[in-house]
């Protein structure tokens, strides 16, 4: 996917629970992309984030350390 | 396993079932007692005696007006009609008295006096009651002379100025005066169960005639439901079909596969030739009912462009060719596990049919996940439904609606937000209307004026006409109101659901930024308004939301179904008859495909993959390990093809082409696969960019179940063999079985008991049970042997339920001067989504091509005017149709449908998606509309294309 839409989609998951109460809304945000983001999905936005994370929400960049990094399976 | 049952059974009683505290009374000396309200005419029934009728048909309520009825009853005076009577406690009615039986005859005498006497050659011959009640009174002779007649063509030499012509305008059914007996069948079925008061009778005395109010029935308000054709008890009202064949002479129960009400029909077969489908009366969701798709829209099952052979090619600009299905079966295994062999395992994946039935969609992720190895298995709920899924599994705990169908007949004020019933799901419209006439209040959110809006005898209280884009703003303004005014149900919600997340919610919602009055500008909705559907909503008695695409299909899709969610709890309307939340879905088993694990985080029954339990059931059922990891979305596949990294898709009976948004993005991820497999009845237009195609068979030529909106699961029965020679599930497991794996199903039954061994909600589902009951609503397991009609009951499945804060987010998709107007998409009542099915029927007489609809205004500043040639673009890309004129939008919003290849509607929408689930935003695009001589460079290019990439060899010899 393009890196601008992945982004985008990271911003939007981010906006939502941006708005939502309580303090642990980077472990959410996470915990969505976790659940729902295919492995090199999750590959690709972490390699993302790494490389600077241009265009990423601040928040989406701290989520970034609860992504899950998907295991380097032999296929 | 018995193929050919009907359950129940189908005696016309001849007025409504009735319920109330029981009479008992005695008929023609037998005893029975039956509920208060019920006629003498239904009590005789219920004992085993028919009294004759004409003008009483159970499915309407009694008229009185044939007298051929009468009956005698003890201590009364006169021989009162046992339609129109009520039972009475200690009643003695004689119903064959010599008294009646003459005034019966007599009767008859006079209605055959001006009938035709041509039995023999009449459509309706055997299947007649005009016919069956000269029998039944003994009429012996008929002694009234020659005089007017409204069926004599000429009389005495002259024109019969009485004589009307037959209409076969209809292409469904024919209307032939001559025939007529003016016994009102047909206009009080067009009111009563219908709705759409189409018919009436002018005229009065020996001039009555039933009439359309225009030329003809084509021209009328008839919207070709076949409820009056259902009533009618003489050929007047005939199934073309009927009159080309002949009677039907045995008949099959199964389910519809268009929408999803999930209506129950016989299938009235001669040999295994299908005559006609009638609305099963015994129907739960139906109650009867049908509409011009179920009822009529059938013959695309026999069309001549269905695809009955396998076919291969090695690339998309090759022709096909056809092969057998061995070798169409090892080419495609050979292909797909080179793939994987060259690009991981993770390279290939499979898209589920929410039309074909739950035992087929299992099959086909259970194929992804045990033999493909991964979990890239997507539906078309995800272009439709899935933020219903998330946000009602967030907030209430289960992925689908609240409530049966039946619970519309106990709803006081029903909210219909984002969806089009009357066109989409016009069976329940009609069960709605039928509530709205008894005095139910209706609230319209919709950004277009819909038919329920205003029609005969309905009219919304209030019309929320919102900006295209601005549900979140609408429905939390609603709550807004609700909880400032101290409206909101804090009993309800103390017991039922998370207090302290409430009380986070309130302070949220109370904010003023969330008040009406604030997001006027932003809404287009005014504030006084809004605020009195508000109230009306919370103070008004049961209130029940139905919701369609309007509402999921938007970037902040789950947020506005969350916002729905916590209106209802609001208010305490979940958790009985009459509430609840309703999705109403779009395809026939769009429920049941999200219930069969066809998503790619989630096994069946709605689990997640990450759990190591779940997978466990299946790695044990299944006998292989099962990837902890989410697979791809249908958008993530296709981006993910665009990069070159998703190389093979297996496409059941879906065509993403031209229902997935931004066609040009969808063609260029297909093009870059190098095996896609379809399969499907005919070649759609992913087809056109497939390797294999693996020939489909239709609803009518297989067993299995489709789930409905209401969570009910439904039989679907063989009618006749599949003309391409196996039913969808064995295509699927000739697949699998070529791939390596060794399935060995020999009827859908044993799939069911897999899903059932396997799947808590489904664990009590059995063909078996089926039968015997005829459907059940899931969950279906010990605790719910009956299945479970209304949902959260006794507390929210999820234990408490939960308020979700739903910030509105406006979407990017913004207007500006390139693009100054909004596109929303919808669809008709005569056209089925990509229309692959509704146009090849002659449902095209109503719809034949997709039409712009756009306001007066907006037309007369680019100088259109109705039915001129129109370009229409956005920034994904162009197309071109013709515009109609119409008020019913709002200035500054435009609509159209994608029924039509040709159109291609969805090369306008863009890539945007639903934030939580990716459900593409095809409700809202920024787009001008300008003149145009004709279609675009694209339409012709692809017109083109299409043509080429449809090419077959002719077979060798």
């Amino acid at each position: 996917m393009s890196p601008e839409k992945m982004v985008m989609m990271a911003n939007q998951i981010a906006t939502f629970f941006r708005s939502q109460p309580g303090d642990d809304q980077p472990e959410r945000i996470a915990e969505h992309l976790n659940d729902f983001w295919a492995p090199r999905m999750r590959a690709q936005f972490l390699a993302h984030v790494r490389d600077g994370g241009q265009g990423c929400d601040p928040l989406v960049v701290r989520a970034a350390a609860h992504v899950r990094a998907p295991v380097v399976r032999a296929d | 396993m018995k193929d050919f049952i009907i359950p129940g059974e189908d005696t016309d009683r001849g007025t409504p079932a009735k319920s109330g505290a029981p009479v008992t009374l005695v008929v023609d000396g037998i005893e029975v007692t039956v509920p208060e309200g019920t006629s003498v005419m239904r009590a005789a029934s219920e004992a085993g005696i028919q009294v004759p009728k004409l003008c009483a048909t159970d499915s309407l309520e009694a008229f009185g007006s044939c007298r051929l009825c009468v009956v005698e009853i003890e201590g009364r005076r006169g021989t009162p009609a046992s339609c129109t009577t009520p039972v009475a406690a200690g009643m003695v009615v004689t119903t064959r008295s010599e008294k009646v039986q003459k005034i019966r005859r007599g009767v008859m005498e006079l209605y055959i006096s001006d009938h035709p006497l041509d039995c023999l050659t009449c459509s309706a011959n055997g299947d007649c009651e005009l016919q069956d009640m000269a029998g039944a009174v003994g009429l012996r002779e008929v002694r009234y002379g020659p005089g007017e007649t409204h069926f004599e063509v000429r009389s005495g030499g002259d024109a019969n100025a009485r004589y009307i012509p037959k209409d076969d305008s209809n292409p469904y059914f024919t209307y032939d005066p001559a025939k007529c007996i003016v016994c009102n069948r047909c206009v009080r079925a067009c009111e009563e169960v219908q709705g759409t008061f189409a018919l009436t009778i002018e005229g009065r005395g020996f001039d009555s005639r039933v009439s359309v109010g225009a030329p003809n029935f084509l021209e009328s308000d008839c919207v070709s439901c076949g409820a009056c054709v259902q009533a009618c008890p003489t050929a007047t009202l005939q199934e073309k079909s009927v009159i080309e064949i002949g009677t039907p002479e045995r008949s099959v129960i199964t389910t519809c596969a268009y929408c999803g009400v999930g209506c129950s029909f016989k299938a009235e077969l001669s040999g295994d030739q299908l005559v006609r489908m009638v609305p099963w009366k015994h129907g739960k969701a139906n109650r009867g009912h049908s509409c011009v798709k179920g009822r009529f829209a059938y013959g695309y099952a026999m069309h001549q462009d269905r695809i009955l052979s396998p076919m291969i090619r090695d690339r998309i600009t090759d022709p096909w060719r056809e092969v057998s299905w061995e070798e169409a079966m090892s080419f495609a295994a050979r292909r797909m596990r080179g793939l994987q062999e060259q690009y991981g395992k993770n390279s290939i994946g499979v898209i589920t049919s929410s039309r074909c039935t739950n035992e087929e969609t299992y099959l086909v992720q259970k194929l992804t996940r045990a033999v493909f190895g991964n979990n890239n298995t997507d539906t078309c709920a995800r272009v439709c439904h899935s933020p219903t899924g998330y946000g009602l599994g967030q907030t209430f705990g289960t992925s689908a609606g609240t409530q049966d169908f039946d619970s519309v007949e106990h709803t006081d004020v029903v909210v219909v937000i984002g969806a089009n019933p009357t066109d989409g799901h016009p069976v329940f419209a009609s069960r709605l209307k039928k509530r709205l006439r008894a005095g139910a209040k209706l609230i319209v959110i919709d950004p277009r004026r819909i038919d329920l809006v205003r029609s005969a005898h309905v009219s919304a209280a209030h019309h929320l006409a919102l900006r295209p884009g601005t549900n979140v703003a609408v429905v939390s303004a609603m709550a807004h109101v609700i909880v400032t005014e101290g409206l909101a149900a804090e009993e309800y919600i103390r017991e039922r659901c998370d207090w302290e997340e409430y009380l986070a919610y309130s302070d949220f919602i109370r904010d003023p930024r969330h008040s009406p009055e604030a997001t006027e500008m932003l809404t287009g909705v005014p504030a006084a308004e809004l605020r009195a559907a508000a109230r009306a909503f919370a103070t008004g008695g049961n209130g029940a939301i139905y919701y369609g695409l309007g509402v999921t299909e938007h970037s902040q899709g789950s947020t506005t179904v969350m916002g729905i969610a916590n209106l209802a709890m609001l208010t305490g309307n979940v958790g009985r008859k009459g509430v609840g939340v309703n999705p109403l879905r779009g395809q026939n088993n769009v429920q049941g495909s999200c219930d069969m694990g066809s998503f790619p985080h989630e096994l069946p029954g709605y689990r997640h993959v990450k759990g190591a339990e779940v997978r466990a059931i299946f790695e044990q059922a299944w006998g292989v390990e099962i990837d902890p990891e989410p697979g791809l979305r249908i958008p993530n596949m296709l981006d993910a093809a665009v990069m070159g990294t998703f190389k093979g898709l297996y496409c059941q009976g879906e065509d993403i082409l031209q229902s997935d948004p931004d066609t040009k993005h969808v063609a260029a991820g297909l093009a870059a696969m190098e095996c896609v497999i379809v399969h499907d009845l005919f070649l759609n237009e992913t087809a056109n960019y497939a390797h294999v195609f693996l020939p489909g068979s239709s609803f009518l030529e297989k067993d299995g179940t489709f789930t409905n909106a209401e969570r009910r699961i439904n039989r679907v029965r063989r009618v006749m063999a599949p003309k391409n020679g196996y039913e969808d599930w064995e295509v699927t497991q000739l697949l699998a079985n070529a791939m390596g794996a060794n399935w060995r199903y020999t009827h859908p039954s044993q799939i069911m008991a897999e899903i059932a061994l396997t799947t808590p909600s489904f664990a009590g589902v059995t063909y078996e049970v089926l039968e015997e009951k005829g459907s059940v609503q899931w969950p279906c397991n010990e605790a719910h042997p009956d299945g479970t009609p209304l949902m959260h009951v006794d507390g929210f499945v999820r234990g408490k339920g939960r308020f979700i804060v739903t910030e509105y987010v406006a979407t990017d998709e913004k207007t500006g001067p390139r693009f100054p107007l909004l596109l929303t998409t919808g669809r008709i009542l005569s056209q089925y989504n990509v229309g692959a099915q509704t146009r090849r029927t002659e449902n095209v007489a109503w719809h034949d091509e997709d039409v712009l609809e756009i306001h007066p205004h907006d037309a007369e500043v680019r100088g259109l005017k109705d039915r001129d040639w129109v370009r229409l673009a956005s920034r994904a890309g162009e197309t071109s149709l013709r515009a109609k004129v119409t008020d019913r939008v709002s200035p500054g919003v435009v609509y159209t449908t994608f029924h039509h290849p040709d159109t291609q509607a969805n090369v306008i929408t863009t890539d945007f998606s639903d934030w939580a689930t990716n459900c593409p935003e095809f409700k809202v695009t920024a787009v001008q509309v300008s003149q145009s001589n004709g279609p675009s460079d694209w339409q012709e290019g692809y017109a083109a294309h299409a043509e080429r990439a449809r090419r077959i060899l002719p077979a060798a010899e």
